[in-house]
């Protein structure tokens, strides 16, 4: 009988330490591995350090630690190169990895060299259980129909998979697994150097850890609008969201765009004002945890995703929030 | 600096329209243009050669009899030459095939220095086909790169990623893919169009570039299109009716109760940005 090859979840590693989006990957992982009765493996590249065991608690069988003189995990040939190496050497059946910056230029460049094919930017993943292939699944032309891709011939089956498409697994501290070090070695020579690293000072890595986002379309209306939405999101504690609309209007930077083209945002309440709900919209938001809409359409598209609908003026919810969240925090009362 | 841009024919957005019924997206085939980010691949190209006179700029692409249009194109933005990949056993290409094409096209026209791409296309919008064709020519890649600078027979390249920039110096040549705050296209004047236009491009096939028919198009490609479908969106609403100030202070009350009752309204202290 033929042996099953294992399921590798490649680790986001970000200035030497593992990202939170690896427990999303794992969960993935998890959840296939459900299905064909095989072990997640988390390979960490770049990196010797971490508390490896907490990959376990997230759902990880083994966690395969590669550590040899890399220079940096940022640099892609490298990274690419011991992919390669530890896809030659576990033989996995399936390689999965966060299409961040990270993954959608490393996952290529291996699935090149490996000669197999490669899925970007899945935002569902299964197994189809009359042939055991995997379902891979992404929105496709322009977001407004999905395709579900396989890889038929060729192996591993490669995917790069959207953050926030699923939901970390809660720490089993019951968990066993194993921490494996592996040395797998970096064949040839790269031609790159690291230089520096500038942590941007914006807020626009807040808007896709933020717990809630408020999001204006074209329904707000104006430029002056649009800034009592900032002023609002941030006594809200919100991180500031814009359709493809405001931010073509000039209302917002495009750092705040949510959608297809924009930000991927999972909060636990996403608020949409004055927003259609194109579908490349609801790309980006889709997953949220509590989704409310304000819009003066009954028939806005948004509805159909609301868990609360409200049917009335943006503008106007914005000045009646504004004034409900000052009179709150004048009130001074806790959470 | 021999620099090659690889280019892509794209469906126009501006002319698609959704089907209000199926939520399908119907365009008119004829409707195409140049990739935008690949304008701002060919910008950048077109401003190195700038800067080193006696640099030529290629531009390849892969795609119908039509797309030759994207090469006109290219070459009003400051381009040279074309090559038109066209061919019957380049049809349903995945990233993996298009990948190797283009490679087998490069290495075929040899000697150049430097390879440009748009990060993605907003048609498939997967951002494979740069890095793809990087390693089938064993060179290195930078991606989302913001700004590009030549120095010596190295590129100093700044990339934008999640959390910030980095920047990193790759030794040439190298192939790098550009996001669309590297530079501001500007629109090519009509001489420019009328000088391009008298260029001849080449339209080759797999003969041509060296390479097996059954290692391009649908042949040649690992992943296949299992099924299509409309993606289903459904929540059960709870709608209120706020067509007055009354009402919408009820709403906005309802929307603070959502908030407080996941643990997130915060104290009264205050939230600068
Ligand atoms: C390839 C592609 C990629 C795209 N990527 C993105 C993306 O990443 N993000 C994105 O957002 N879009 C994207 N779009 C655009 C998307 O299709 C929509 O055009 C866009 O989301 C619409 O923005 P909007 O909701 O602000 O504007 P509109 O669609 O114009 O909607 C405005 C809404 O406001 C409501 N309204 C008007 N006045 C009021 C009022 N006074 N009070 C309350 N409601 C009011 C209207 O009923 C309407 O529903 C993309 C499109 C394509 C083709």
């Amino acid at each position: 009988m033929e042996i099953k090859g294992n399921i590798m979840v490649l680790a986001e590693v970000r200035s030497g330490n593992v990202h939170s989006v690896t427990y999303e990957m794992i969960a993935w992982g998890r959840r296939l591995a459900e299905k064909t009765d095989v072990l997640v493996d988390c390979l960490v590249l770049g990196t010797g350090e971490g508390d490896f065991e907490e990959l376990i608690r997230g759902g990880a069988d083994r966690v395969l630690v590669v550590s040899p003189g890399m220079p940096d995990s940022r640099l892609a040939t490298p990274a690419a190169s011991l992919l390669v190496s530890a896809i030659r050497g576990e033989r996995p059946d399936i390689v999965i990895a966060p299409a961040t910056t990270y993954g959608r230029t490393i996952m290529p460049i291996a699935a090149a060299r490996l000669g197999t094919g490669l899925t970007a930017d899945c935002t569902d993943l299964d197994i189809d259980p009359k042939d055991s292939l995997l379902m891979q699944t992404r929105p496709a032309i322009g977001g407004n129909i999905m395709a579900t891709i396989k890889t038929p011939r060729t192996r591993p089956q490669m995917a790069t998979v959207r953050p926030r498409s699923i939901k970390p697994l809660p720490a089993d501290t019951g968990r066993r697994g194993e921490v494996v070090r592996k040395d797998y070695s970096l064949e040839g020579e790269w031609q790159e150097r690291f230089i520096s690293f500038i942590r941007s000072e914006e807020g626009d890595a807040n808007l896709e850890s933020a717990e809630i986002v408020l999001t204006g379309g074209k329904g707000i209306k104006s430029r002056d609008n649009f800034k009592q939405l900032a002023e609002l999101a941030g006594l809200m504690g919100a991180g500031l969201g814009a359709t493809r609309d405001a931010v073509e209007a000039g209302w917002a930077p495009f750092s705040c765009q949510v959608g297809l083209t924009g930000k991927t945002v999972a909060p636990k309440v996403y608020i949409a004002a004055g927003v259609s709900g194109k579908i490349q919209h609801l790309a980006g938001m889709i997953t949220s945890d509590y989704i409310v809409a304000i819009n003066e359409d009954p028939k806005a598209q948004i509805f159909k995703v609301a868990d609360l609908g409200i049917i009335g003026d943006a503008p106007m919810a914005v000045q009646e929030l504004t004034r409900a969240f000052k009179s709150h925090s004048e009130k001074g009362e806790g959470a | 600096m021999d620099i090659v841009v690889l280019i892509k024919q794209v469906p126009s957005t501006a002319n698609t329209r959704m089907d209000p019924e199926t939520g399908v997206m119907i365009r008119d085939a004829s409707e195409t243009v140049l990739n935008p980010l690949d304008e701002h691949a060919i910008t950048e190209a077109a401003r190195i050669k700038g800067r080193f006179p006696g640099s030529t700029v290629t531009a390849i692409t892969m795609g119908p009899p039509a797309a030759r249009r994207v090469l006109l194109e290219a070459c009003a933005r400051g381009a040279d030459r074309g090559i038109l990949l066209s061919h019957k056993a380049f049809g349903g290409s995945d990233t993996l095939a298009t990948s190797r094409v283009l490679a087998a096209t490069i290495r075929k026209t040899g000697g150049f220095d430097l390879i440009l791409a748009g990060e993605k296309a907003t048609d498939g919008e997967t951002g494979q086909t740069g890095p793809m064709t990087a390693a089938f020519l064993n060179l290195p890649v930078v991606t989302f790169v913001n700004r590009l600078d030549v120095e010596g027979d190295s590129i100093v390249a700044r990339r934008i990623v999640e959390e910030g920039e980095e920047e990193v110096l790759v030794r040439l040549p190298a192939l790098v893919t550009v996001v669309r705050d590297i530079n501001n296209p500007p629109l090519p004047t009509v001489r420019q169009y009328v000088i391009a236009k008298k260029i001849i491009f080449p339209v080759w096939g797999p003969q041509d570039i060296g390479m097996e028919e059954a290692d391009a198009g649908l042949k040649g490609s690992a992943t296949r299109v299992a099924k299509i479908f409309s993606p289903r969106l459904s929540r059960n609403t709870t709608y209120m009716e706020a067509g007055n100030e009354a009402k919408m202070a009820a709403a906005a009350t309802a929307i603070l109760e959502v908030l407080k009752g996941r643990d997130l309204m915060k104290k009264g202290e205050g939230h600068g940005n």
